[in-house]
């Protein structure tokens, strides 16, 4: 063949690979979908992406397979770059045979998972997908296996990221299950390990594809999914502006971005009402001291009596956590401090510094909590918190009693600065409980019992319902006016820049999972 | 002291194999899955009501506060998922709730036309 020749075959080969069948490229868009191709041109910067393995073909010959080509085996694979910050990318393409896993199609992405892994750059897997190749049989579980521990291995070496934009079911849905944030779309995202039809059969009970695993419940319910979105472009500008924070892999840190002051720091003596029994949004106090009043709340609809997410100190990606007073009165259950630890091991694994805003009651009774095992779910906060060697460093904004002053990042966790401010109460127990049990003898003898009650309420309540005891004993650092925050804690990031903490030698922890 | 009860074997259809096994109690006691019903508000967390804001009749929009539920400490804000009628008020002022308790009934606003 001539050389013209042979240009002209690729490109003939090339466009056989890469266009969409049209009929199912028609119902893909029916659904509100992009295509596979579609959807990694928007994500990526602009002609950034390269693509790989574009003439992988599968070797399946049962079942009439032998007759059928695929092209690109269903997923697209490759690497580009987002804001400037390389990637690894793969796409499921559900229009070549339903986006379904054959042998092939996982190899593709377990070979674009080991070039990520080895050079150091994050992970952005798109599923799309019906499952499993039932025609290629153990040959397509066994690409499920090498995706799942691939995602293992490279868990907290390099940031992985999945986008659920389409069905991602059975046992498809662990590897995103095992990445670092999952991205879903209403109305696109359906995720579940047994579908409505199987339930309806074992159970016979009834139920839509929605209502058992959609975006919004997998992202309100379940706390799988971290990012909710109501379309796929919107989604999509949340997976970029969650790369700007995040760092290439474990050995970096997140890129700088030029400082911008915090808007709104001025307020924030106004923000918390002075009695402590009066909810506010404890979001408003992040925003008023990172820069920019900028932050990325990570699973915001789920478990919402913690807040977590990334925001900006001098331009360095810091990751908070704050009770949230707004709701649940901003008590640790199972499912916030789950949601918590999760994200502390995250940034630890990162090197993002933590920032912890404490202001909650404690944890929340109930036999429904006791019964759903928050001891173990609990102790995960502990847990994540003793572990991370990140600069530690938090804020009493108003409440910390009893065992969540302890999970909260206290000193005795091994904070590496603790500020209160002036309303801060830090104690065992609530004033009332407190005198209640210290003075139960007493006030049963009084002749007031309500009025001594009352009394001794109020005398625990100036004698400890303050940061200075604590203060005293060295468990505060310092005691700041509100409008101090900023500069503490842009002066605390700064001094521990360079921190190091050396653990005992060990092969790994045993987390309560 | 009786000897514990060999539990009672079971059949569970899995892809279209019926397999015999025992249930745990969880299992055994589950509960048929119920979608949340929007025209009902109940107690998220156990408490009391200190002031019931909203009356049978009243308008309400999305994110306005229907009632005031103090629990752990706290004067929790409860607001108005969606742009509302107030068809009743179960719960007074004072009133202990248990969590799960229905404290009011909502039906969808008159058209505005």
């Amino acid at each position: 063949m001539s050389m013209p020749k042979k240009m002209k075959d690729h490109a003939v080969r090339h466009a056989e690979a890469t266009e969409p069948h049209p009929e199912a490229a028609r119902k893909q868009a029916a659904q509100g979908k992009l295509l596979a191709r579609e959807r990694i041109t928007a994500i990526l910067d602009q002609d950034s992406f390269h693509e790989y393995d574009l003439f992988v073909e599968h070797k399946c010959s049962d079942f009439g397979m032998e007759k059928k080509q695929l092209p690109g085996d269903g997923v697209i694979t490759g690497t580009g770059t987002i804001l400037g910050h390389p990637v690894a990318i793969f796409a499921q393409d559900f229009t070549v045979a339903g986006g379904s896993l054959g042998l092939a199609h996982a190899r593709k992405i377990t070979k674009i998972m080991d070039h990520a892994i080895k050079l150091g750059i994050p992970l952005i897997g798109i599923n799309d997908s019906g499952g499993a190749r039932i025609q290629e049989g153990v040959n397509s579980l066994a690409g499920y296996g090498e995706i799942f521990y691939r995602n293992t291995l490279a868990s907290g070496v390099i940031p992985q990221i999945s986008i659920i934009l389409g069905p991602c079911a059975g046992g498809a849905v662990y590897s995103p299950a095992l990445t670092d944030f999952v991205f879903v779309v209403d109305k696109i995202s359906k995720m579940f390990i047994t579908g409505p039809e199987v339930i309806k059969t074992v159970l016979g009970e009834e139920i839509s594809m929605e209502n058992l695993g959609g975006a919004r419940v997998q992202a309100e319910m379940t706390g799988n999914a971290h990012f909710y979105a109501q379309s796929e472009a919107e989604c999509f500008e949340q997976v970029k502006r969650l790369v700007t924070y995040i760092p290439w892999n474990n050995r970096k840190k997140a890129d700088a971005f030029s400082v911008i002051p915090s808007r709104s720091e001025i307020g924030l003596e106004h923000i918390i009402p002075a009695e402590s029994n009066k909810p506010y949004d404890v979001r408003d106090v992040i925003r008023a001291v990172c820069d920019g009043s900028d932050f990325m709340e990570v699973q915001a609809l789920w478990a919402a009596n913690i807040v977590v997410g990334f925001a900006r100190m001098d331009g360095r990606t810091v990751g908070m956590i704050a009770n949230q007073p707004m709701v649940l009165a901003g008590v640790l259950d199972v499912d916030s401090s789950d949601k918590a630890a999760r994200f502390i091991r995250f940034c630890d694994a990162f090197n993002i510094p933590l920032v912890t805003f404490v202001d909650l009651p404690g944890y929340l009774p109930g036999i429904d909590q006791e019964h759903a095992g928050v001891i173990r779910h609990g102790a995960k906060l502990l847990y994540a918190y003793s572990e991370a060697t990140v600069p530690k460093i938090t804020v009493i904004l108003r409440k910390a009693y009893g065992g969540g002053y302890i999970a909260m990042c206290s000193r005795h966790l091994g904070a590496d600065f603790v500020f209160a401010w002036p309303c801060a109460e830090i104690a065992v127990m609530g004033p009332e409980g407190a005198a209640n049990i210290i003075f139960k003898g007493e006030i049963a003898a009084a002749t007031d019992p309500e009025a001594f009650r009352k009394e001794k309420v109020k005398e625990y309540t100036e004698k400890f319902a303050s940061p200075y005891v604590a203060a005293a004993n060295g468990h505060v650092d310092a005691v700041i006016a509100p409008h101090q925050t900023r500069d503490f804690l842009l002066h605390a990031l700064e001094i521990s820049a360079e921190k190091q903490e050396l653990r005992p030698e060990r092969k790994h922890g045993v987390p309560p999972f | 002291m009786t000897p514990a009860q060999k539990p009672a074997r079971q059949t569970i259809r899995l892809n279209d194999t019926v397999y015999e096994t025992t249930f745990t109690k969880k299992y055994a006691h589950r509960k048929p899955y119920q979608p949340k019903d929007p025209s009902r508000l109940t107690a998220i967390i156990p408490g009391l009501i200190l002031t019931p804001i909203a009356q049978p009749g009243d308008q309400v929009r999305q994110g306005q506060d229907l009632l005031i539920l103090e629990a752990m400490k706290m004067q929790n804000h409860i607001t108005a998922h969606d742009d509302v009628t107030v068809k009743a008020v179960h719960v007074v002022p004072g009133e202990t709730v248990t969590k799960g308790q229905l404290l009011m009934e909502f039906e969808p606003l008159p058209d505005a036309l």
